[in-house]
């Protein structure tokens, strides 16, 4: 299988031996390329994103969806990324400035920086902290704040309740997603993503001999958690568009509005990705104890088309259930967290206890 | 004198602490006072990831950031007046509070500057593994701390029974 790693030591020598560039410099200009490679990943991988979900939205909806721009219309986002970038920004009359135009940034900080410590393939991960699991947890709860303060400053009722709504939200799942992903946690002996990727080399997590069973129920705990946490539908509360027009960006116009767009699309990713790297083995093929050949052929599968097929399968679970089920309303949504998800994801911690110490 | 990369950062994050908490007292909206307080909060698990100490970090920005502001910012919405200025404190308070101020300043700098820290050169190069962290957290040992994890879990289960009597006086 493709090391990644082969790319990024050369151009580490290039600059370091062939270039003879100090070792400060080199530093300097590896960190630029990482952000820049990061950066545009993040931004394309928005766009596909946002064509995927319109295409499929239409076909849950016998629509054909986006069609005139490019063939099937896969133009069409780029066509909206360049018409956002030059709307102007519209400022509310007495509001707080300062606070409408930090909050997006916020947002938008939080889900790049869980974007730049995911394992894309063998060797392609930008930074591998020992704390892995937890760094993304902490980052993630960067973009609550974002939220709250983007309702208040809007000085508008419906972004206020929307705020609300979200942080009440996003505060409670953040519970069962961190149990969920705490359960892999005590299967690994882990928390670093390439420790836990290497560990499910043989087996992905949700098929581990018995330990499958609270893994498999971990997995499903953390999918609708996570998705409670991107505020997608059926979860969608605090930008109810019936209710709320759109809730806590109403007020929010140009690329403002651009970074809510884009980090909503980028962390049902991350959610995905998480999810993919944790329970359904990475970038790690598909394999099957005892079955050589089959493992063998798997492997000539490059990392990254595993990585981004599960994902890219994760995405569409996202999208069914988005388009599937109908709102909840806010005290059915905390009723379901804090009386059944909760409960469930603590005696599954324990029930994955006991499989590591009997098997 | 030769400036170091981390030195430079070192620099950079200190000016944002300093000014940040300097405007989070200064400041007569209190939601802002409140996003100063954010910065000064993340430039502090900027200087943590400077010392390779990625755990403190992160529960840095996941307590403080992700919990304690949150809060915060929750019980400013649910109180006061948020879009209000604050009244304008008397100048005789004001001129209290800084000879307060500067007097604490002052007496923090003498200790830090008169003690000596033979622990200093011992402070370590690289990452601490999270391994190390969760055996000495849980451990029964010596310099193992599963007493006072527990105890502080009892006085958390404490605030919330009395949280949910406070609550439900019903």
């Amino acid at each position: 299988m493709f090391d990644f790693k082969v790319v990024t030591s050369w151009i580490d020598d290039l600059l370091r031996v062939q270039a003879g560039i100090p070792e400060f410099w080199t530093l300097a200009i590896e960190f630029v390329l990482v952000g820049v490679a990061i950066l545009a990943a993040y931004a394309v991988l928005a766009l596909v994103l946002i064509y995927v979900e319109r295409k499929v939205c239409a076909f849950f909806q016998c629509r054909i969806g986006p069609n005139r721009v490019g063939k099937w219309g896969w133009l069409q986002t780029v066509a909206d990324m360049i018409k956002i970038l030059l709307k102007e920004i519209i400022h509310i009359n007495k509001s707080d400035k300062f606070l409408f135009l930090v909050a997006p940034f916020f947002v938008i900080m939080g889900s790049i920086l869980a974007f730049a410590a995911i394992p894309f393939g063998k060797g392609l991960h930008a930074i591998d902290f020992n704390i892995g699991i937890f760094y993304l947890l902490a980052v993630s709860s960067l973009g609550i704040i974002g939220i709250l303060l983007a309702g208040w400053s809007s000085n508008n009722k419906y972004t206020l309740i929307g705020a609300m709504r979200s942080g009440a939200q996003l505060v409670s799942y953040e519970l069962s997603a961190a149990l969920a992903l705490l359960t892999v946690v005590a299967l690994s002996g882990s928390m670093q993503l390439s420790v836990i990727v290497e560990k499910q080399a043989t087996v992905w997590n949700v098929f581990h001999g018995f330990a499958a069973i609270p893994a498999c129920i971990a997995f499903v705990i953390y999918l609708i958690a996570g998705h409670a946490e991107t505020n997608r539908g059926p979860f969608d509360l605090p930008e109810a568009e019936s209710e709320l027009t759109a809730g806590y960006h109403t007020e929010y116009s140009g690329i403002t509005f651009g970074f809510y767009y884009l980090a909503e699309y980028m962390n049902m990713f991350i959610v995905a990705a998480i999810a993919t790297t944790v329970f359904l083995g990475g970038w790690m093929p598909l394999h099957i104890p005892g079955w050589e050949a089959f493992n063998h052929v798997m492997d000539y599968i490059p990392s990254v088309v595993w990585f981004f097929g599960k994902a890219a399968m994760c995405v569409f679970f996202a999208l069914w259930v988005r388009w599937t089920f109908p709102r909840l309303r806010i005290d059915q949504l905390l009723k379901f967290e804090w009386k059944i998800l909760m409960p469930i994801s603590l005696v599954n911690l324990l029930l994955m206890a006991f499989c590591i110490i009997l098997f | 004198m030769e400036i170091t990369a981390s030195q430079i950062i070192f620099y950079i994050l200190s000016a944002i602490i300093v000014g940040c908490s300097i405007m989070s007292v200064v400041s007569r909206k209190i939601l802002r006072a409140a996003t100063y307080l954010l910065f000064v909060l993340i430039a502090t698990a900027g200087f943590y990831v400077l010392l390779n100490y990625h755990f403190l970090a992160a529960i840095q920005i996941s307590v403080y950031v992700g919990g304690i502001l949150v809060l915060f910012v929750f019980s400013i919405f649910l109180t006061s007046q948020v879009g209000e200025k604050m009244p304008q404190v008397k100048l005789s308070r004001r001129i209290a509070g800084l000879i307060v101020s500067l007097g604490g300043a002052a007496l923090t700098l003498f200790v830090l500057l008169t003690q000596n820290y033979p622990y200093a050169a011992k402070v370590s190069e690289s990452e601490i593994d999270m391994y190390a962290i969760g055996q000495s957290l849980m451990g029964t040992e010596r310099f193992q701390y599963l007493l006072p994890f527990e105890a502080i879990s009892v006085l958390l289960l404490a605030c919330i029974i009395t949280g949910i009597l406070v609550a439900r006086k019903k």
